[in-house]
């Protein structure tokens, strides 16, 4: 039996309970319900949320671990010859054969006899998934079904058993910050057993192509993360030189000059940029943009490459150009008129008060908008990806091609992989670099505003 | 004294005045740039996609002969498989342009009609077995570098040897056009059919029944987590190191580069849980995770906006803690809720860095129709067919993003339609 015809099973013994139990709650006042301390609902939720969550916790946990139990015996009872290739791929023979999709020619091969295996184990796993969770539902029926009575606190009950559950939800964002950190740590940890650290800072060359053969040139791949950081800052830098003028003269249009209609109309069509999906903007950057440059530059006499830091970083501009425009103008929306009406007082014009009054009263809110216009830049992806290029050059020019850590983290793990290469597990050592950088621009960012936020009123 | 140029021009009025001017005009320049981009960016995409929905097709009078389909006269349909359908095709073609002979003409005469030709002359007589031994008038797709030529993306202005189509192809074009053969139609195969190496033949349903299958899962994670996850937060938590603690972790979750969530599920789910490969289910759940904040940020904050009276009023009625929250507060907080659900969904919709990660890059035929089958996603399917060499695939990846943002059209003004009618001022 699937485990979803067992789940409907637990299902249906839970509902049955809702209704057995409140019926019995009901009887047991002899007809006046008044008497009862909970509701007779609430009693019909107690038996409900006691028989259904266990089990539903048991199948979800035997799901995830059964694949990886399974795996591992199956491994384990196979001799260490039998395993020619990288388990991954023995294992997915084995499969397959298992489901009868791929056949053995040779007679000495033991992969047949572990499909055979596999598959039992795979029998009784489920086997004891189906005795197990609906026997632990049965009794956590009868356990919960004896409580019931006049007396019994089934509301108090209840609202414990919500109240873990929330607290439950509420712990997986704290869940998915540690798989994050760890999984990118152990990984980096093992890339750093193959590559030392110092070249990874240090080196200014990064090729991570291993060679096939142990005597081809540069055969151990190089990796220097100096270049694929100084590509992300270039990019970064252009899509800024483009977001933050412009975003920021737009946000000083819309809070300070426009009329409210304009602003109503203006502001949520700017925003639809920040909406737009980043791999329109890299199809556009690659089919539209970098053409034209490359053209415009053709015109000029000079020979430009379609794939360059300006392209990318260009349209990347125009992407970030609503994230630094609505936050700043939020912020100066909330610098009060006192301030303004005092300026003017003074004789000052419009702009004069803007650049002397506003400005520095939201400036900690503007800069935070940059910095967290900055942190999405360096941690764009389908934009460079498409735009950008592969060649990991050091340079400072943005009419060159550059590679950035995203880009190179998409181009080692898309495709074939082993996880034994410190080309596969260079990508984990760049996604926590990355991780980090941007978590601290955040952090940053959220001290600004924190820190030199004035308190009007 | 009163000369204004004794204090300097710099303080004069008029130059002051001619700086604000100035000023202003400079804002209303970069609101009116991010527009423009704005234009652009549709326009573009809207003139460069449009073509997909169309494609040229050519009418030919194919001759399903006995001999050739089903010599033996047995009437199974099994057997019509083995026919030569290339051949007859090519038959159709040749009597159609009697003059043309040698094998390199044969060869781009046959080359106006598309790959998929064959398989739908196989499959037209699945169909209708009885058109075995007749002759038929059948509209066939033409090959993708003809639709191109037609849809005037291939000059002729380039010597014949450097060009797509040949001199000799665009006669024959030109004879079909003249004898009413050639037609533009709608495509209805971009919407019926999943991927293709062959441009004229690939469609978006197979990309849009992976993403479909994915936010379903995305959904039924993160909305009921996310909520939860809230109202403990914001409603039942005594505020203390731990509450902070979450608090500072959703915050910096929000702001994360979406591609370090498909590492995180690349090592997780595909390499500790073995999970399948791209799957949905294993792409549903990262942006699950990539999701999670968007939706717990806004429930909080619709949670926060219901106004403390409310829950007084409640509680003054004996209503305990939950009952406050599950009778009162979430009902009037609900189309918040949904809102931010549906704005968190959108992303997730147009995502498709941690979907590389995951392996939802590959090339699918199939369309996929569970969980656990290999799919593709809508913006990654975009993402392949920018990269395909051939010219004819960056009208369909234009029309693909026009569908994309149709669809986040779509949903972002649905969470419009809800915030207008159900928001409540206090």
């Amino acid at each position: 039996m699937g485990w979803q015809y067992i789940l409907i099973a637990v299902l249906f013994l839970s509902f049955a309970g809702y209704f057995l139990g409140k019926k019995k709650s009901v009887q047991s006042t002899n007809g006046d319900i008044s008497q009862l301390r909970s509701q007779p609902n609430y009693h019909g939720f107690y038996i409900l949320l006691s028989v259904i969550l266990a089990p539903i916790i048991l199948i979800f946990f035997w799901y995830i671990f059964e694949g990886f139990f399974i795996r591992e015996m199956v491994l384990s009872a196979l001799p260490q010859e039998a395993i020619k290739q990288s388990e991954d791929l023995t294992y997915g023979i084995i499969k397959a054969i298992a489901q009868g999709v791929k056949t053995v020619k040779d007679p000495l091969s033991l992969l047949p006899e572990a499909a055979v295996h596999y598959n039992a184990l795979r029998e009784s796993s489920n086997l004891i998934l189906t005795i197990l969770a609906p026997a632990l539902a049965v009794a956590l029926f009868i356990r919960s079904w004896k409580k019931i009575g006049v007396n019994f606190p089934a509301r108090d009950k209840v609202e414990k058993i919500i109240g873990c559950v929330l607290g439950v939800a509420s712990f997986i964002a704290i869940l998915t910050t540690a798989g994050i950190i760890l999984s990118l740590l152990f990984e980096t940890l093992r890339f750093f057993n193959l590559v030392p650290l110092s070249e990874f800072f240090f080196s200014l060359e990064w090729s991570p192509q291993l060679a096939i053969r142990e005597d081809q040139v540069g055969s151990s791949g190089q990796f220097g993360i100096l270049p694929l950081f100084t590509g992300t800052l270039l990019v970064t830098l252009v899509a800024m030189i483009i977001a933050g003028p412009i975003g920021l003269m737009s946000a000083i249009y819309m809070s300070e000059y426009a009329t409210s209609r304009f602003r109503a109309t203006v502001k949520p069509l700017l925003e639809i940029l920040a909406g737009i999906p980043t791999v329109v903007y890299g199809f556009f950057a690659a089919i539209t943009v970098g053409p034209f440059v490359r053209d415009l530059g053709a015109t000029m006499g000079f020979s430009l490459s379609s794939e360059s830091a300006l392209v990318a970083g260009g349209v990347m501009g125009i992407m970030i150009i609503p994230f630094v425009s609505s936050l700043s103008d939020d912020v100066m929306n909330a610098v009060p008129n006192d301030l303004r009406d005092g300026s003017y007082a003074l004789g000052a014009t419009q702009s004069e008060t803007i650049k002397q009054v506003v400005i520095p009263a939201a400036l900690p809110g503007i800069i935070s908008s940059f910095l967290l216009g900055i942190s999405r830049a360096i941690g764009e992806t389908m934009i460079v990806v498409m735009a950008a290029g592969l060649a990991a050059n050091l340079t400072a020019n943005p009419l060159e091609s550059v590679t950035t850590i995203t880009v190179q983290i998409v181009t080692l793990l898309v495709g074939d992989q082993e996880f034994d290469s410190a080309k596969t597990l260079a990508a984990f050592a760049l996604g926590l670099f990355l991780f980090v950088v941007t978590l601290m621009l955040n952090i940053f960012a959220l001290r600004v505003v924190k820190k030199y936020r004035e308190a009007y009123e | 004294m009163n000369n204004p140029n004794h204090i300097g021009r710099k303080f004069s009025l008029a130059y002051r005045y001619k700086k604000e001017k100035l000023f202003r005009f400079y804002g209303l320049l970069a609101s009116i740039i991010g527009l423009i981009f704005l234009v652009i960016f549709f326009s573009n995409l809207i003139g460069k996609g449009k073509g997909a929905f169309f494609q040229t097709q050519i009418k030919l009078n194919i001759d399903f002969s006995q001999e050739v389909i089903d010599p033996n006269r047995t009437g199974d349909k099994e057997e019509f498989l083995k026919a030569n359908y290339g051949g007859i095709l090519k038959d159709a073609l040749l009597k159609r342009f009697p003059s043309v002979s040698g094998r390199k003409d044969t060869r781009s005469l046959k080359k106006i009609i598309g790959q998929g030709g064959i398989y739908k002359l196989s499959d037209l007589l699945q169909e209708r077995p009885e058109w075995v031994g007749t002759s038929q008038e059948i509209w066939m797709i033409a090959s993708d570098d003809i639709d191109m030529y037609i849809k005037g993306k291939i000059s002729t202005d380039v010597p014949d040897d450097m060009r797509r189509v040949n001199d000799k192809q665009i006669e024959w074009i030109k004879q079909l056009e003249q004898s009413g053969q050639l037609r533009t139609a709608f495509n209805a195969m971009f919407f019926t059919s999943a991927d293709s190496r062959e441009p004229e033949m690939a469609g978006i349903l197979g990309a849009v029944m992976g993403t479909a299958l994915t936010l379903l899962i995305t959904l039924a994670l993160s909305f009921p987590v996310g909520v939860m996850a809230a109202i403990y937060l914001e409603e039942l938590s005594k505020k203390s190191r731990f509450t902070d603690f979450i608090e500072i972790n959703i915050n910096n979750l929000a702001a994360v580069p979406s591609i370090v969530f498909g590492l995180l599920g690349l090592a997780v789910f595909l390499n500790v849980f073995h999970m399948p490969r791209s799957a949905p289910v294993v792409g549903g759940c990262v942006l699950a995770l990539m999701t999670l904040p968007t939706v717990i940020i806004a429930t909080r904050s619709s949670l926060r906006a219901v106004p403390p009276s409310i829950r007084e009023a409640a509680r003054g009625l004996g209503a305990s803690n939950l009952q406050v929250v599950m009778h009162h507060v979430l009902p009037l907080a609900m189309p918040g809720v949904f809102t931010g659900t549906i704005i968190g969904m959108s992303r997730a919709l147009g995502e498709s860095a941690p979907l590389l990660m995951i392996g939802m890059v590959a090339f699918i035929v199939d369309i996929p129709v569970s969980f656990d089958d290999p799919a593709t996603a809508l913006p990654v399917q975009i993402y392949l067919w920018a990269d395909s060499p051939e010219k004819a695939f960056v009208e369909k990846t234009a029309a693909g993003t026009l569908i994309l943002l149709l669809f986040l059209i779509l949903m972002n003004s649905l969470a419009v339609i809800l915030r207008k009618k159900y928001e409540k001022k206090w």
